[in-house]
Parts: structure tokens; sequence; C-alpha cells
């Protein structure tokens, strides 16, 4: 090869040190640049020193690499009870010589003059002996900002935060600096501290959109090194910290796979050319009542007949309704779950941000590692977030699913009776594999229902649009509509028989000419 | 007279230190005589005194005897502010500064 891109070539420049901050490092394709200092921009309530406090926390706990917090805003003991809500328990990591502090907190009363030429010598030398008598491999200084308004000489402040930074990379200790932002799209940094310690940029946000706050963290810059661009949606959450959703680095390790499973009912798996992909996401699309939560209850009920375990998270009824509404069709939920074929979560589209919700069932999935995984519905999740927000959060599920190579089925509800899209639909079609399109059809002054596969991704499919009805058992589909068109835009008009035959006719005529 | 002792801290034996030390002992023997006990901490040697101390910047004078506790940073180039933040009473104050 003429440019071989081995580990070895990557060495001679900047490796890596993987955080273990959960969805950073793929981020950061790798990590934070190893050995440098990275300067860590925010605005207040941004996160930035629960970020950093886990960088040495996941040191400690993945790497058993020791860390040095030096504080300037906040003091070690609140420190120390402000992380214990995430499990950290920073005294224990003292006692342990895994962490220290150098306290350069403001001291209340203290009295204090400040006059001409001097320098931070002090400060230096403290992070030094703690660096060199723990063995330091990591470094926080949090934030900077607060020593600016200490020493008023920025010009001091900013030169001697340069001599830190050198004197860190001397040592080979991996550095955060964090420093505080005014916009939340504005300058880098408040006192411009990123031209002395600007190898290494990121930024944390924290934006209000639509009425809800909205985390994201974008990697601005390492020098010499990659990272992959943009903001990335990001929760803090108790006991974990932060959890940053790394969308566009999960999606380029999904495999595809040829094994099929059944949906439920066997007509319906011939449409599809032989059931559905084990690892893909089928969205099946409806107005209310056309009998979505009836097909993820046969797939569910499927997946138990075969000894497959289903999650079921339902954001639009409650798991009563659910139980009620399975029986009803004979299929047993909460025997199902007994035999722990079955677990069905029940929450509220405006209990939590999108994020915490995405981040929530992540967890689940990983926790009760399921064959199957049902979403009922999508549209009821869209209306919490902004469609960034949603869009981010349909990526990331399906994504994770499909990389757990779990079958997914999602729903989604179109606003319009007959015919139409949703706007859900709108923005995850392109995502799905399979696209199951289920509407209502007034012919001769009924409503009657019609089921069509508009998309199956790697696969043969019928294109009919199929008549279905429902009833104790279950969902049956029956024949092709005859002699009517115009069911998806929802004006259907009927065709008289001679018309179909005259346009098949016309057709042939011209394949055969 | 009370005893008076000061603490200052540098770091490194730097042109600045030197400076701040040279300073201090003109400005003892000339506004507090000989009741003045000056103590030199180097924090490049004792980096966990400045560590308990929660020294940041050097130097960095401290009075320890009379109470309160007050700190000035700086080369303590300016005898007049050196004296103000001390807050110890001399007598003559209309001394000319150092330089």
């Amino acid at each position: 090869m003429l440019f071989p891109k081995d580990k070895d070539q990557e060495g001679k420049g900047i490796s890596k040190l993987a955080t273990g901050i959960s969805g950073f490092d793929s981020i950061g394709n790798g990590g934070l640049p190893k050995g440098r200092t990275t300067l860590l921009a925010g605005t207040s309530g941004s996160a930035k020193t629960v970020f950093a406090c886990q960088f040495l926390v996941a040191g400690v706990e993945n790497n058993d690499e020791a860390g040095v917090f030096v504080t300037f805003e906040e003091s070690p003991k609140e420190i120390r009870r402000n992380m214990l809500g995430f499990g950290w328990d920073i005294e224990s990591l003292e006692a342990r010589g895994k962490w220290a502090f150098v306290d350069a907190s403001p001291e209340p009363g203290m009295d204090m003059m400040i006059t001409e030429n001097y320098d931070l010598g002090a400060l230096t030398a403290r992070i030094e002996h703690a660096v060199q008598k723990i063995g330091a491999k990591r470094a926080v200084l949090d934030s900077v900002g607060a020593i600016f308004s200490q020493f008023m000489d920025a010009a001091v402040v900013r030169r001697e935060l340069f001599r830190i930074s050198y004197a860190l990379k001397h040592m080979k200790v991996t550095a955060l600096i964090t420093t505080e932002r005014i916009e939340e799209y504005g300058d880098i940094s408040r006192f411009g501290v990123e031209e002395f310690v600007s190898d290494n940029v990121i930024i944390l946000r924290n934006v209000l959109e639509e009425e809800s706050r909205r985390r994201t963290l974008e990697v601005l810059k390492f020098r010499g090194t990659t990272h992959q661009k943009g903001e990335f949606p990001f929760s803090v959450i108790p006991r974990q910290g932060v959890v940053v959703i790394p969308l566009s680095a999960m999606e380029l390790k999904q495999s595809s796979s040829e094994i099929r499973v059944t949906s439920g009912n066997s007509t319906l798996d011939e449409m599809c050319g032989g059931g559905f992909f084990r690892d893909s996401v089928i969205l099946v699309s409806g107005a209310t009542g056309t009998g979505k939560t009836l097909m993820s209850t046969q797939f569910v009920g499927a997946g138990a007949a075969s000894a497959e375990r289903s999650l079921l998270f339902a954001f639009e009824e409650s798991r009563e309704q659910l139980i009620r509404n399975a029986k009803a069709w004979g299929r047993n939920f909460e025997e199902m779950e007994q035999q722990g074929l079955l677990k069905v979560v029940c929450e509220y589209p405006e209990a939590a941000g999108l994020e915490d919700h995405l981040i929530k069932m992540r967890d689940q999935i990983e926790e009760f590692e399921p064959d199957r995984v049902v979403v009922d519905s999508f549209s009821a999740l869209e209306r919490v977030s902004s469609l960034k927000g949603f869009r981010e959060f349909v990526i990331g599920l399906t994504s994770f699913i499909k990389h757990k190579e779990i079958t997914g089925l999602v729903t989604a509800t179109t606003s319009s009776l007959l015919g139409g899209t949703s706007i859900t639909e709108a923005h995850i079609s392109t995502i799905t594999d399979s696209i199951i399109l289920l509407r209502y059809v007034e012919m001769l002054g009924e409503m009657r229902r019609g089921l069509t596969v508009l998309k199956m991704r790697g696969s043969m499919h019928t294109k009919d649009i199929r008549e279905f009805s429902i009833d104790k058992d279950g969902m049956h589909i029956r024949l092709p509509f005859r002699n009517i068109s115009g069911i998806l835009s929802g004006n259907p008009m009927r065709v008289s028989p001679d018309e179909n035959d005259r346009i098949e006719k016309l057709f042939q005529r011209e394949t055969d000419a | 007279m009370n005893n008076i002792t000061l603490r200052l801290y540098i770091a490194g034996e730097t042109s600045r230190s030197r400076q701040a030390i040279a300073n201090l002992q003109h400005i003892c023997e000339a506004e507090m005589g000989a009741d003045c006990k000056i103590e030199v901490v180097d924090v490049l040697d004792n980096p966990e005194l400045a560590e308990k101390e929660k020294i940041l910047a050097t130097p960095t004078l401290i009075k320890i005897l009379p109470p309160p506790l007050r700190r000035i940073i700086g080369d303590l180039s300016q005898t007049e502010k050196v004296l103000v933040g001390l807050d110890i009473s001399t007598g003559n104050s209309t001394n000319s500064e150092a330089e």
C-alpha cells in the first residue's frame, strides 16, 4: 500500500488517551490527545465540572491512573459532596493515593493585598508536586475564570497558565482546563484563554430550544489529530455522570444479517419476502386505530412463541391497557413476563428529555438483552422535542438496535385518517429499513383497512395494497384491493374493471414493443 | 514594642525573589527596628507548606505576628503600600520610597 495507516505511524504523532467517559471516546476518535492540554469551554451550568471530575474518576477506575484536581472555584469539600450524587467517592480515592486536590479556591475573609511584580510560581510548584507525589497521568484545572477574577492582572494569569500547561506537558500529563463562556454561540472563552492553551478545544453547550434544554458537546479542534465533527447530544445522569451520544460514530459499524424473523403474521411475512431481517428496524405507520398496536402485539407474541425475548417501550398506553388489549387478541403479556420473554416499560413521553429517554432505553436494552424491541409510538416522543433532537434520537436508537443485532419495530401515527404522512415518517423513513403502511380506505360508504409494504431494504417484497381485517384472533390480511386507486393519497377512486384491463394491456403492448 | 514575625514565600532563587528579600529587609531595618523576624520559604523546596497555606502567587508576604494575619502579593517595592498592607504602626511613616 502506498499510504499505510498502521498504528506505528500514528504513534509517532499524537496518540489518544481513552477518557472512559461514555460515548466521548468515539467522538474524539479514541479520546483526548495524550500528554496534551485540552480546553473545555462552556457556559455556566454546562456540566464542565462533572465532565472534568469524571475524566479523573474514570482514569482511576478503568486504567488505574491517578489524577490531580486543581480547583479555583469550589472548595475540595464542596466538590467531594457534589460528586457523591454520581457515585464518585473522591475521599476514598484520595485515601488510596489516586486523587489529589490542589486547593486554589478563594478563602473567604482572607485579608490579601495585591501589588506589583508577581507570578503564580507557588501554584505551579504545588501542581508539579501533587503530580509527582501520586504519579498522576491526568490533571484538571477547574475553572480558570475564577483565577482571573482573583488576580486582576490578566496578562500575568495568561502567561502563568501557559507555563502551567507547558509544565504538565513536560510531565506527560493529559490535562483538561475548564473555562467559562458567556454565549452559547460566540467567543470560545472569556478572558481569551484559548490563545494560550489552544491546541485542543472542546465546547459544552446547554441550549434552550423550544422551551427545553438540550446539551451538546463539540470537539472544535484537536491539533494534529482527528475527531468527529459537529455537535453531539449528551446528558448528565445520576450515578453515571456525562453520557455522550455519538451518532455518526455509531452508524459506521453496523453489520447486516440475512437471517429472517417472523412478524407474527404469515401473510405479512410472505409480503416481505420471508419475514423481517433480524438486525433491521421496521416502521409501521398508520392513523389512529388502524392496527399499529396490534401489529406490535403480534410481533411480541411471535417472539415469545419461538422463545425470543421482547422489550416493549410504550409511550401512549398504560401497562393495564396494553395487557388488556393483548388479551383481547389472544396474547397473554403477563404470562410472557413471568417466563422472562417480555418486559413492558411504560413511560410518559413528557417525563424526561429525549436524550434521557434514549439513554434509559439503551440501558434497558443492555440490561434485558432482548431479541426484539418495540417502540409504540415514536410520534408520542416527537411531541416532546425539537425536530433536530428527534432526528438524533431516532438515529441514536435505531443504530443502537441494529448494532446489537436486534429486530426493532417502531410505530408512527399519521395525523389524517385517510392517507397522508406523519412528520415522524418524513424524518425517519430514510433511517428505517422497512416501512409498512396501514391505511383506512373508504369504499361504498364503509371504512375498510389497507396494508402495504412500502419499502423493504435488501429484499423483494409485494407491492400490492392488501385489505385486512381485525378480529379476536388478530390481523387477517386478504386480497389486494381491485378496481380502486388513490388509497395512499387519501382519495380512493373507483376504477372500472374495463379501465384496469385497458391500462394493463397498454403496458403489455409497450413492453412487447 | 511587639515582636513582628513575617514569612516570605518565594519560588526559586530568581532575581524577583532576591529583589523581594532585599526590599523586605530594607523595610524591616528602616521601619520596624530589631523586633522584626523574617522567615523565607522557597516553595520549590517546600511545596507542602505552600499547599497548606494555600499560596498561589510568589512572592507572597504573610504577617504571622502580631495578629491579624495579612498577606501581600508582589515584590514589596512600594514601602508605603507594604506598611499599610501589614497594618503595623511604626511611629515614623514619612519615609521615602525604597526605590
